[in-house]
């Protein structure tokens, strides 16, 4: 349920490194505490994004969530097949479910985010 | 909905709903599930087989005496007295100033005996409240703690109830109800919902609420029961644009703003409320709550504003998708001049206007 390789954010997003760039969006417990998810909302491409500044909001039925960019960075790319499709965040968190890809600006903040043990391990401390 | 302080309390049903894999949250002052498979497919189930709610959280008084129609008759804007025995009305409990203490159902078991219900967030206000208003020869109980309370709602609703009863429920007409055996128990079988579906509310004894829910989860299964939680109660009530007290309906909007004028019934004779109610339907309203769908992509919630020209005129009370129309919608208090059907609008949505329209209500009405 949180692959091993990704970097995971206390906000319950993950980022995936590919070359200098990485791939974002939100975790198997993030989607499972939203439900159903029937609304995105996410930034166009070229937009700059600082470490842990909102880049764009999903939505269940119930409830509104911020997402937050793990890095920083500038959008290269935005999974527009989200806008029709908002369900594949729910089936595929990690693959279809992808929400946009950054350029990395800092690598060096990767270190602030945690491995999938320790993310684990963060939400067992947080009783989930 | 603010939640009050303190432990929340729980249904007889608890234990089962944990069973069941539910997500709890808390409601009201109740720890409830907010859904088990999902909304989106507790909601399709509803409209299309039958769903099966625990609202035991939900508030019954009992009314007796010589007094109890004048009592009702004092404290709601509906007319009690147009009720026959066995049959079921959607009122209002009234401030003096015409806005809600609460909005109920009013039972009536005979001329001396009428049941309300209530919502469960306003059980004990609304005790307090009926207490100090009703006439000196009716009194009052709070029978909630006995009562369990379990909806069963949707088009297979009638076919799966009646293998745990004898009583013939193709006879109960909507919005009427019948005393009788299920699973051998004293029960109160009501054709009522808070869905826009077809479907009955079985009142039943506390101690019965586990065998009884468990019948009828077996009774259903084959027609496609599923369990509900609130979120798709929510979903399904907006549809049929079926008022919620705390978000569309409260103390500070009178019952006209809110567009319940058919359970007003001035002609009656005095009320609770009934001056300014009276004064409102001569000059007309200054607001009034609509029903709107979005037109651009975007989801309303509760306390968006809405805007128009640029200016402030009204703000949302109720907003989500609609799972079986497809499209977002909610309900908002929008300034009188702009609540005709079709009026456009816009809601902010984080700090952007998003274009809706005001749309002829309900939302969904089921295919009869």
């Amino acid at each position: 349920m949180y692959p091993e390789g990704l970097h995971y954010t206390k906000e319950h997003e993950w980022i995936k490194l590919e070359g200098d760039q990485g791939r974002v969006g939100i975790t198997h417990f993030a989607q499972s505490q939203l439900g159903d998810v029937v609304f995105v909302e996410l930034p166009k491409v070229g937009k700059p994004l600082r470490q842990m500044e909102t880049f764009g909001v999903v939505e269940s039925v119930k409830a509104v969530s911020d997402l937050y960019c793990p890095v920083t960075g500038q959008v290269l790319e935005v999974n527009s097949s989200l806008e029709s499709k908002p369900e594949q965040i729910n089936s595929d968190p990690y693959g279809q479910g992808w929400m946009i890809v950054v350029k990395i600006a800092e690598p060096k903040e990767l270190r602030d985010l945690m491995t999938a043990e320790k993310y684990k391990a963060y939400l067992a401390a947080e009783g989930h | 909905m603010s939640e009050p302080a303190g432990p929340l309390k729980r249904t007889p049903l608890f234990d089962v709903h944990r069973q069941l894999g539910a997500k709890m949250v808390p409601f009201g002052g109740w720890e409830m599930p907010v859904q088990y498979a999902g909304i989106l497919e507790e909601h399709r189930a509803v409209r299309s087989k039958v769903g099966l709610f625990d609202v035991s959280h939900m508030g019954e008084f009992e009314i007796k005496g010589r007094g109890a129609l004048a009592a009702v008759q004092r404290i709601t804007t509906n007319d009690a007295s147009r009720l026959g025995v066995g049959q079921v009305q959607y009122s209002v409990l009234t401030t003096p100033e015409g806005t809600f203490v609460d909005d109920v159902t009013v039972y009536k078991f005979a001329d001396d005996y009428y049941c309300l219900t209530v919502n469960a967030s306003n059980i004990e206000k609304d005790f307090a409240w009926v207490r100090d208003h009703i006439v000196p020869t009716s009194h009052v109980r709070n029978a909630s703690d006995e009562v369990a309370l379990l909806a069963l709602q949707g088009p297979k609703a009638q076919e799966t109830l009646q293998k745990l009863t004898p009583v013939e429920l193709g006879k109960i007409r909507y919005y009427w109800f019948a005393e009788g055996k299920v699973l051998g128990v004293d029960c109160c079988i009501s054709r009522t919902g808070y869905t826009g579906e077809d479907g009955f509310e079985i009142y039943t004894r506390s101690d019965h609420a586990v065998r009884l829910w468990n019948a009828l989860v077996e009774a259903g299964t084959p027609s496609g029961l599923q369990p509900c939680g609130l979120g798709a109660r929510d979903t399904l009530r907006l549809e049929a644009k079926m008022a919620l007290y705390g978000n569309d309906i409260d103390d500070r909007h009178t019952v006209l703003e809110a567009d319940l004028g058919w359970i007003v019934k001035l002609e009656k004779g005095d009320f609770i409320g009934r001056e300014v109610l009276a004064r409102q339907k001569a000059e007309g309203v200054r607001r009034k709550l609509v029903g709107f769908e979005m037109v651009a992509r975007g989801i309303a919630r509760s306390h968006y504003p809405i805007v128009k020209g640029g200016n402030v005129i009204g703000e949302v009370t109720s907003g989500s998708p609609a799972p079986w129309l497809g499209k977002n919608i909610g309900l908002g208090y929008v300034t009188a001049e702009h609540a005709a059907v079709g009026t456009e609008f816009e809601v902010m949505i984080r700090n952007n206007p998003v274009a809706a329209k005001v749309v002829q209500t309900p939302f969904y009405r089921r295919p009869r």
